[in-house]
């Protein structure tokens, strides 16, 4: 009995090294890039399918692929500039107390039924009701209400006026859903097995490892080039250029720019490089040392931005000014803020520090949260140092940042990435810098009495001016420390058309072989 | 282990489980890192903010939180995972199949390793078999998990593409699968297409895993052979003429053993909590992985079961080394 165990114990062994051994010895890696398919390293995963809702709502790293299986309100063409999504006609009447929109005829959910206006006002409604836990809800979606429907045309009431409201329709939470099949399946359900209206519907989805998009046949823009898509969610940085250079994935982005280079000019690789949507900053909290403008305005001409872009980015940066980026709508380039050491070492000298004895500050930053983060607040801290500025670094994890930010206790100098993918001036300058605001560090009277109205501001013209001023005083006033306007690094396979987007978009029925 | 100790030790884990339940649920309320904080959007106003955080539940005080949390574990509820809005139980569910299967793999590959280069360290002792071993475990315990991941990404994913680097499966395989098992599940179902693909992926991951345990067994087995060369039943095996090898495997290899499994059993622990960094590397979509996202995104709820669920696994795992020690060691059966 017992010798007839082990021999069948044997014999399962020996099959079980024997189907292991062909198992190992069998297939080899499958590569990408099928003239049907894209296989993309992407750098974040989708926690949550919801884009209107909770936290992934508001990650503008999820974006590309909400953007895949989902339509917006209204939709953007790679420079930003905005284009008709699923309402294809949208405005303001004179006084600026309705809104009108037209909802796109013949257009269809993912599974075949037609989307109505009702449809888009059942969003509409859902986005600002606090309840469902839409982050913007009040301040955006509540401007906005008392929807009335004839058609395929909806008119709305302004509650309280907010310029960029249609803007928010192509940002964050400006998505929707279909009310039919989220009623049915609720919202475990949907989490479950998502549907909107998108170029891509979701074919398989495991959770922290990739998703699978098959083309959408009822998609209103016609079917994507490309079929079969899948997001890979390759966290690390290390994985996503192995991935790219075995041939697993066809495009990848969000490497470092030493591998971009490397990359770039290998056989069979192309490397494409664009100022997105992103600007590296350093806030200013109106505390002390900053009380004092010398200080601040000391703490700015110190800094030379074309060098750290130049040195520590390989030139993958575009030093800004302003909070303000060249393709954002109240850029103004005539804003300059030079590097003059000398002027910093005698403003700082009308306040009685000097490099023997320098006023002392803490910086806070991340590290390896963004591009060479550490790097770039080591050499500030240098060049300040030269000045008369001696500053500590703090190195936080970006989770405390917003905590900090959130509570207005942040120390005096914190070094922040902000984005803004619809270039409006209220959602960089005007969050960042309106004291009320829960995302401004510097709150001051002179510079909120500045923005408090341009939030009512109901002549376009007038408000892109507004903002303008707003951004030169505080150049004058060295409120802040804009740095440099980043830069995405994609590495993709030759023989993909790949459109870049300032928005810092991958969007793959874009793309074709 | 008779059936009292082993209900005493059952016991015991209770405040222990619950002393992880109190530290972690408070550590993770007063370290910085607010979700709430995280989640506004820009022209987020105060009122947003405040109706967010009622609906997570963390307008509440941490004593308050506390005692629901704990009502609602005592339902087997862990709550909702804030970042992935989906039932902390069901994600957990979901995602510890895949970290065990990948642990239980890895801790074969130690237990070849170990046995394997112990014994042929212990047969050559003093000659160049022994040399090389030593070294290799040297240079292999001085390089942590991650980094073997790292290296093998490079070697065999890019300079020698042979092996896949990332996921648990080939993306154009179908499998409709039952249980998160896939390794098992297939191997069972004789779906060896899928077996095949899920110890590609499988293999690196847990080798990088495996190889620190290889390199502590090995030393520890190596020399407990050689310690027992030396007792009175290995000198009397030589007198009836048994063969080194016979020596070294049926005599002092069986004794040898109990140290090697306690310290094996020790280590499994860090094992499991190497899993972390090499899911991560790998895209390996376990209990790990999710660890780090729901750090990542201050997923409090997600965290605590994470946490929950690591703690139990390491205190079955330390009842489970007792029972093999004891079982190993008869003496320790009537203790």
């Amino acid at each position: 009995m017992r010798i007839n165990s082990i021999k069948r114990l044997k014999k399962c062994l020996v099959a079980a090294v024997a189907v292991t051994a062909v198992s190992l010895s069998a297939a080899g890696v499958v590569m990408a890039g099928g003239k049907d398919s894209l296989t993309i390293a992407y750098h974040v995963g989708v926690p949550a399918w919801d884009p209107t809702t909770g936290l992934s709502s508001v990650n503008p790293q999820l974006q590309s692929i909400y953007k895949s299986v989902f339509d917006q309100y209204i939709d953007q063409n790679p420079d930003l500039s905005f284009k008709p999504g699923l309402l294809t006609d949208w405005g303001w009447n004179d006084d600026r107390t309705k809104v009108h929109m037209t909802v796109r005829s013949g257009a269809k959910w993912q599974d075949g039924e037609p989307i109505t206006a009702q449809d888009v006002v059942w969003n509409l409604n859902r986005a600002s009701d606090p309840a469902s836990g839409n982050p913007v809800a009040g301040f955006i979606w509540a401007s906005v209400g008392d929807f009335e429907i004839n058609g395929n045309e909806i008119t709305g009431t302004v509650k309280s006026y907010t310029a960029d409201y249609f803007k928010w329709m192509a940002f964050l939470t400006g998505y929707l859903i279909p009310p039919h099949y989220y009623e049915k399946v609720g919202k475990e359900g949907f989490e479950k097995k998502p549907m909107g209206s998108g170029p891509y519907m979701v074919d398989k989805f495991e959770r922290g490892s990739y998703v699978r998009l098959k083309a959408n046949p009822y998609y209103w823009g016609g079917k994507p080039a490309i079929e079969n898509v899948v997001f890979k969610f390759v966290t690390n940085p290390a994985s996503r250029i192995a991935e790219i250079e075995s041939g697993s994935s066809d495009l990848t982005l969000n490497i470092p720019f030493e591998e971009y280079d490397r990359l770039k000019d290998k056989s069979g690789l192309v490397g494409v490089t664009t100022p997105v949507s992103d600007i590296a900053m350093i806030f200013f909290n109106d505390v002390e040392p900053f009380l004092d403008a010398n200080v601040r305005k000391a703490a700015v001409h110190a800094v030379n931005r074309k060098a750290l872009v130049d040195r520590l980015l390989k030139g993958y940066g575009v030093p800004l000014h302003t909070l303000e980026a060249p393709e954002y709508a109240a850029y103004d380039p005539s804003i300059k803020v030079a590097y003059d050491p000398e002027l910093a070492k005698s403003l700082l000298a009308e306040s009685g520090f000097s490099p023997s004895n320098p006023v002392e500050l803490t910086i806070q930053t991340t590290r390896g949260y963004l591009p060479k983060d550490y790097e770039i607040i080591q050499a500030i801290v240098g060049m300040w140092r030269k000045v008369g500025i001696e500053a500590k670094i703090d190195v936080y994890e970006v989770a405390k940042h917003y905590e900090l930010r959130a509570q207005d206790t942040l120390a005096p100098a914190a070094f922040y990435n902000w984005g803004n993918s619809v270039g409006d001036p209220q959602d960089s300058t005007g969050h960042a810098m309106f004291g009320p605001s829960p995302h401004s560090v510097w709150d001051t009277d002179d510079l909120d009495g500045m923005i408090g109205p341009l939030w009512g501001e109901l002549d376009e013209n007038k408000r892109i001016a507004g903002w303008k001023k707003v951004s030169r005083h505080i150049a004058d006033n060295a409120y802040v420390l804009p740095l440099y306007q980043q830069v995405q690094p994609v590495i993709h396979r030759s023989g993909l058309s790949f459109t870049p987007y300032v928005s810092n978009f991958i969007l793959p029925h874009t793309m074709g072989w | 282990m008779t059936a009292a100790s082993l209900l005493r030790r059952l016991m015991l884990s209770v405040p222990t489980l619950f002393g992880v339940l109190v530290i972690n649920f408070v550590l993770l309320r007063v370290v910085p890192g607010d979700p709430i904080a995280m989640m506004i959007g820009p022209g987020a106003t105060p009122e947003d903010i405040q109706n967010l955080r009622e609906i997570y539940g963390l307008d509440q005080s941490i004593f308050q939180q506390f005692l629901f949390y704990i009502r609602d574990l005592f339902n087997g509820n862990l709550g909702i995972s804030i970042s992935m809005r989906q039932d902390v139980v069901e994600l957990i569910g979901g995602r510890l199949p895949v970290t065990l299967e990948l642990a239980f793999v890895a801790i074969v590959i130690a237990l070849v390793g170990i046995v394997g280069f112990g014994i042929t360290a212990s047969m050559w002792k003093g000659h160049w078999p022994e040399v090389l071993i030593d070294a290799f475990s040297g240079f292999v315990q001085a390089v942590p998990d991650f980094l073997w991941g790292l290296l093998f990404i490079l070697i065999f994913g890019v300079l020698w593409a042979f092996m896949p680097i990332f996921g648990r499966m080939d993306l154009t395989v179908e499998f409709d699968p039952a249980t998160q098992f896939y390794l098992f599940e297939s191997l069972l179902r004789g779906d060896f297409v899928v077996f095949a693909s899920v110890l590609q992926h499988i293999v690196l991951p847990a080798l990088s895993l495996a190889l620190p345990l290889i390199a502590v067994g090995t030393r520890l087995l190596k020399s407990s052979i050689i310690e027992s060369m030396a007792q009175d039943y290995v000198q009397l095996a030589r007198v009836k003429g048994f063969s080194h090898f016979r020596i070294v495997v049926s005599q002092a290899f069986p004794n040898a053993l109990i140290p090697t499994v306690t310290l094996t059993g020790v280590q499994m622990t860090f094992l499991i909590g190497g899993t972390v960094l090499v899911e991560r590397i790998f895209g390996y979509p376990g209990l790990g992985n999710m660890a780090i996202d729901a750090v990542i995104n201050r997923d409090l709820p997600l965290i605590q079961g994470i946490v929950l669920t690591f703690a139990v696994m390491f205190i079955v795992l330390n009842i489970l080394i007792d029972m093999t020690y004891a079982f190993l060691n008869p003496r320790l059966r009537h203790d």
